[in-house]
């Protein structure tokens, strides 16, 4: 199942990181996980909430720039070469990733990535096929304590 | 392009196709006898005593570089008609300018004069489709300024037929054009969208109307306009050029070619110049219009600076005039930047912005001089549209924009995607330029 992630446009400069969080903040509504993207002039903020369509309502009304894009949260094994072997999988269904990041907590002796695909549909489909344990978002809020 | 409607290449008056050497020995003709009669206006008889021009000293088209500009601080010196080459009984007619400031410029006509600019305006109707069955539009205001009328004589001259509806009330205006079966629009550009507008919230498709051709002035466009007005009213629009103290609409306009406006050189000469050097730039290169109004009879005007900026085109055209051809209005020299010794206009920023979007985004031109060199930043603030959450296709936008500045400006800058709302705004519409040269 994929799970949406909210982008967010941000300028590089001091303090401007602080402004979406403080919007969410206000909200009531907690990051679950977020990773940065950064040049010397922008940056791309990337965020997974629950409430995704409030987090994204209220961001835009507040003037950010956001884009919704669907990404996979898969498990792997929390171990020397537990990530690798995920991405050979990923290597052998000839799938492109965009970007991913990690979630901060863990499911028992596994952690859990963010994986944004090409196309998240493929993916899914081919790397279930091979076995890759795909989190559902239900599973993956309850373990947030969401 | 492409359009559902033919036109057919004419051409109203064989002055337009006049070989280069006769249409030359022509203008040299005239401008001696623009000379003559302009020497008793107190302003240039003054100009010329300090320069020592007589009418004699004309004797190539480079002896007009001789001659004194008119700028549009001359006219308002002069005010009301202090430029009259005629007795005052000979003026049939004033238009004027407003002006942002204060008292509007006079422009007088004799009879003579009125049927010269009638026929003016005739020429680039009919070559951009104007044909005697037609039935025209004409929403320009009438009255003291030039649009209006000079386009109505322009159509009565083809004998086609005039609906002389003026500007305002735009649900009647689409009304009369249906019921009256209009082919041909005439308007200003950001008019025309307002018909689309208005006629799409009455739940008509603007496409419906029976407009064929449109004749644009009054204003500068771009391209990028000119095909959404093409593709929301479903006809083919034309552009055409000239200013009140020149002589009105007339100076220029498009020929089916649509690739640069015919300068009407049997009557004005044109120059395209520096504004700073006041010395000819190279053919194709931006300068400010200066024009001479060689033949008319009331207000002559000599070397008259238009501050409107443009790149001038000798090159033979398909259609058969001879005339030189003149760009789109990219800039007036107000607006008007130097760069490392380069000519930039804001309008071409925006311009090579449009290429990239389609659609007007905010941005603000930075120019900086940290060091010897000046450095310029283009701030485009992001839009969701074309905002992405990958890496790749943020760097590639920002590429995208700097190629086209370059193709469209010809110089490099460097690219700031900034946050919405972030570029301040004066009210209404956003600071464009920030120059922190000389702070």
């Amino acid at each position: 199942m994929k799970i949406n992630q909210l982008s967010l446009f941000l300028e590089n400069k001091p303090a401007h990181m602080k402004v979406p969080c403080q919007i969410l903040a206000d909200a009531g509504i907690n990051i679950l996980t977020l990773s940065l993207a950064d040049t010397q002039q922008f940056g791309i903020l990337r965020l997974i909430v629950r409430d995704w369509e409030r987090a994204r309502d209220v961001l835009e009304k507040a003037g950010c720039v956001v884009k919704i894009t669907e990404v996979v949260a898969v498990e792997v094994p929390d171990r020397p070469g537990g990530l690798a072997g995920l991405l050979d999988v990923v290597d052998q269904c000839g799938i492109n990733i965009e970007y991913m990041y990690a979630f901060t907590f863990r499911r028992g002796d596994r952690a859990v990535m963010v994986f944004r695909f090409d196309d998240p549909d493929e993916a899914l489909r081919t790397i279930t096929e091979k076995g890759v344990n795909i989190v559902e978002s239900v599973e993956l809020f309850a373990e947030a304590g969401e | 392009m492409e359009s559902r409607f033919a036109i057919e290449n004419r051409i109203w008056n064989d002055a337009e196709s006049l070989p280069r050497d006769q249409l030359r020995a022509l203008q040299v003709e005239r401008l001696r006898d623009c000379v003559a009669r302009v020497a008793q206006v107190p302003f240039y008889k003054e100009a010329f005593a300090r320069e020592k021009v007589t009418p004699d000293a004309i004797q190539s088209l480079d002896d007009l570089r001789r001659l004194p500009f008119t700028t549009k601080a001359d006219l308002r010196e002069h005010y009301p008609l202090g430029f009259l080459a005629v007795p005052r009984e000979k003026v049939v007619r004033i238009h004027g300018s407003s002006g942002t400031t204060g008292r509007p410029t006079f422009v007088a006509y004799t009879k003579d004069d009125l049927a010269l600019w009638s026929d003016l305006c005739a020429r680039f109707l009919v070559s951009g489709g104007l044909r005697p069955e037609h039935t025209v539009h004409i929403a320009f205001g009438y009255g003291l300024f030039t649009g209006g009328f000079g386009l109505h004589y322009g159509v009565e001259r083809v004998g086609a037929t005039v609906v002389p509806v003026s500007s305002g009330n735009t649900p009647r205006q689409i009304m009369l054009m249906q019921d009256l079966g209009a082919q041909v629009l005439v308007s200003t550009p950001s008019y025309a969208l307002q018909i689309a507008e208005v006629a799409r919230a009455q739940g008509l498709d603007p496409r419906e109307l029976p407009l064929e051709f449109a004749h644009f002035g009054g204003e500068p466009w771009t391209q990028d306009m000119g095909e959404r007005i093409e593709r929301e009213l479903g006809l083919m629009a034309f552009n055409n050029y000239g200013l009140s103290e020149v002589i009105g609409p007339g100076v220029s306009g498009d020929c089916a070619a649509r690739d640069g406006m015919h300068i009407q050189e049997d009557h004005f000469i044109v120059e395209c110049l520096d504004p700073d050097s006041l010395e000819p730039v190279a053919e194709g290169e931006y300068g400010e219009l200066v024009f001479t109004a060689m033949t008319k009879q009331a207000m002559p005007i000599i070397r008259y600076r238009t501050r409107d900026i443009a790149a001038l085109n000798a090159s033979p055209c398909p259609c058969g005039r001879t005339t030189v051809r003149m760009s789109r209005i990219v800039g007036r020299t107000d607006d008007m930047l130097i760069i490392r010794g380069v000519n930039l206009f804001p309008s071409q920023i925006e311009e090579a912005l449009l290429r990239v979007e389609g659609v007007a985004p905010q941005y603000q031109i930075l120019i900086e001089r940290p060091g010897a060199l000046d450095v310029v930043t283009v701030r485009v603030e992001m839009r969701p549209e074309v905002f992405s959450d990958k890496m790749s296709q943020m760097q590639a936008l920002r590429e995208r924009i700097d190629r086209e500045i370059q193709v469209v400006a010809g110089i490099h800058v460097n690219v700031e995607l900034v946050e919405p709302q972030s570029i301040e705004r004066t009210p209404g519409k956003a600071k464009r330029v920030l120059d922190l040269r000389n702070t």
